[in-house]
């Protein structure tokens, strides 16, 4: 099977601090990935690369067959095809709920704005806040927001979907809601990346496992494999800390 | 001793009345005394009797300072202008100070004022001699402009007032057709109006123009102009292309140091020697270009603010959903940043109003300027006085009315409901 992201050797640094050494990994289609770590280990640096939000120093990231580089210039085609989902959600305050999911398909794909929200309102009841649309992101609870945001990056068909700790800035009961709409995602064949502290979650949707440590992927596993038989001891003392 | 016990509400049927007796008094006497002249209580040693009013008030808020009296206006009042001594005393002096000042404000401007007649001579009252203002009125508003083509500029302003009132009825759809109009064809066709030289039009030399119409024209034009540089430079100052960010500081820096009249002055006096013979630019262009480029580094920096409070997510956002630069910027960016700073924008524009005046160092001469010519005419002098007082009303209705319609826009656009 192709690979739909590959990184190659892939080295980041913010000034003088390395936050991604050497990392090497590749997705292939419909693949779901959990990413975990201690925090500061650079994995939303890494996911943040994949879209280009950040800039890599050294090594390869190819995204659906381009290579994402300091003159790739049509970045913006490649970004529209990876959809993103922030920790903070990061709607857009201006505008409606339904405005923020129809905004990017009219001027970025320039669909028609009627059938832009034909696409926004099939998303909206799939994540279940269709009744929400005509409101504005400040009205709505955290949970809503955060399905909002998942809304409208799928608005834009990705092929890609990146999820970097969607839920961490939740209250507790809101994190269900949210998990419910990934997972629901996960099992409609989306190729994604999350990462998360979500342990549940992770071993009901994800393939593969990789946890990471100052900027290094120190195990990458199969998800059973990962949890039952964790071969370094990095991993083991994390996940005796977070289960 | 129930006569020198805090007023409480067990006395308040004993000291309220006493109270607002007293109070009343107080308040009286200073109204007699302003409005009348007579000193209700003259009787005093004159020492009391000038300070009596502010005694008696004191002593009279004081007794009917009583807590949780059950009487609901008392306890507002209490709470609000009566809650300690020293409020209480505060609250005396600023209401003696307004009624003190009336009569005198109200004898200058309406009573002892004159309306009537058509020179100098007939203004014989004490007070203000509008007689100045309704004789040289016209020029107040159209300056030097030949009277016989006045029509012209009542058009313009007329045509203006009209696409501006219909626009708010229409709906949104056609409204996008009248704000192109009014930006990039109204502007020209109003020049064309007042200046004319074709159509039949009489050519009117910019010197001419003046008074009232000239503050609008010079406002109106540099509002319009001022505020998309004024967002350029802001984006260009935080570019990530060192050529674009570093002109756009060094011309926002350049023009923010160097004071308008300065500016004025060299648009005026320097800049023609720069040019090569025998190209003219005209005046009233140049101070245009002139005061348009330095509030748009003003603007700029106002604009720039905004685009700082915005939390870095919003960007990326933007651009993980595949937006450019400027469709980031112009959708999501400016909207957002551009509401944050209302209050700063409405601040830059009405001090680029209240500066118009500045045009007087290159010898135009809108409202104020014609006031300063008006008020040295020598049939007229000593009218100095009535001249800035009306010049002073009418910046302030044009100011206040622009503050009013940028807080009812702050409201409007407001998201957080």
């Amino acid at each position: 099977m192709g690979k739909i992201i590959e990184l190659k050797k892939v080295n980041k640094w913010f000034d003088k601090f390395q936050v991604l050494k050497d990392i090497d990994l590749e997705v292939a289609p419909q693949e779901k990935i959990v990413i975990c770590g201690p925090s500061g280990s650079g994995k939303s640096t890494l996911i943040r690369c994949i879209n280009r939000l950040e800039e890599h120093q050294e090594g390869n990231i190819i995204v659906d067959g381009t290579e994402l580089a300091e003159n790739t210039k049509n970045i913006e085609k490649i970004r529209a095809e990876v959809g993103m989902v922030f920790q903070q959600f990061n709607l857009f305050p201006h505008l409606s709920i339904l405005d923020n999911c129809t905004l990017a398909p009219i001027w970025v794909k320039k669909l028609p704005k009627k059938e832009a929200e034909e696409v926004a309102m099939k998303n909206l009841t799939r994540v279940q806040i269709d009744d929400q649309a005509l409101k504005f992101p400040g009205q709505l609870s955290g949970g809503q927001q955060q399905r909002a945001a998942i809304a409208r990056a799928l608005c834009m068909e990705p092929k890609i979907m990146l999820f970097d700790e969607p839920t961490s800035a939740l209250d507790p009961e809101m994190i269900k809601e949210v998990l419910d709409v990934m997972v629901d995602l996960a099992k409609g064949g989306m190729t994604m990346i999350v990462v998360t502290h979500e342990m549940g979650f992770a071993k009901e949707v994800a393939d593969y496992m990789i946890f990471m440590d100052e900027g290094k992927i120190v195990e990458r596993a199969k998800t059973k494999e990962f949890f039952e038989n964790p071969k370094s001891d990095r991993t083991k003392l994390f996940l005796s800390q977070i289960l | 001793m129930n006569l020198i016990s805090r007023p409480s509400k067990e006395n308040l049927k004993s000291y309220l009345p006493v109270g607002i007796t007293l109070f009343s008094l107080s308040f009286v006497d200073v109204f007699v005394n302003a409005f009348f002249n007579y000193n209700l209580l003259g009787f005093f040693p004159s020492q009391i009797s000038y300070f009596s009013p502010l005694i008696f008030g004191f002593i009279g808020l004081y007794l009917i300072r009583i807590e949780f009296s059950g009487i609901r206006f008392l306890d507002i009042l209490n709470r609000n202008i009566n809650s300690n001594n020293f409020n209480a005393l505060l609250t005396l002096l600023t209401v003696f100070i307004i009624i003190k000042s009336i009569p005198p404000l109200l004898n200058w401007f309406i009573l002892d004022a004159n309306f009537l007649g058509n020179s100098k001579d007939d203004c014989t009252g004490d007070g203000a001699c509008w007689v100045f203002i309704k004789v040289w009125f016209n020029r107040f508003m159209y300056g030097l402009y030949p009277d016989a083509e006045q029509w012209r500029i009542n058009t313009a302003f007329l045509i203006l007032f009209i696409i501006v009132g219909v626009s708010f009825f229409v709906s949104a759809k056609l409204k996008k057709y009248f704000i192109l109009f009014l930006v990039f064809v109204y502007p020209f066709l109003g020049i064309e109006l007042i200046s004319g030289g074709s159509f039949g039009l009489k050519y009117v030399e910019t010197a001419a123009w003046g008074g009232l119409s000239l503050t609008f024209i010079i406002s109106a034009f540099a509002i319009l102009f001022c505020f998309p540089i004024g967002v350029f430079l802001a984006l260009g100052r935080r570019s990530s292309l060192p050529a674009i960010r570093y002109v756009s500081i060094g011309f926002i820096e350049l023009w923010r140091g160097v004071p308008l009249i300065t500016v004025l002055f060299m648009s005026a006096v320097m800049f023609p020697m720069f040019l090569p013979d025998g190209t003219f630019i005209d005046k009233l262009i140049r101070v245009l270009i002139a005061i348009t480029l330095f509030e748009a580094a003003y603007m700029a920096e106002v604009v720039r603010g905004g685009l700082q409070a915005l939390p870095k997510g919003q960007y990326e956002a933007a651009r993980s959903l595949g937006m450019g630069y400027w469709k980031m910027n112009l959708l999501i960016i400016l909207p957002q940043a551009l509401k944050l700073v209302i209050p700063g924008i409405a601040n830059t524009l009405l001090a680029l109003v209240k500066d118009t005046p500045l045009i007087f160092v290159v010898g135009l001469m809108e409202l104020a300027g014609m006031i300063g010519l008006a008020k040295t005419n020598p049939k007229w002098l000593g009218m100095a006085m009535e001249g800035y007082v009306f010049a002073g009303l009418v910046f302030w209705i044009i100011c206040y009315a622009m503050s009013r319609y940028s807080q009812n826009l702050e409201k409007k656009l407001s998201t957080e409901r």
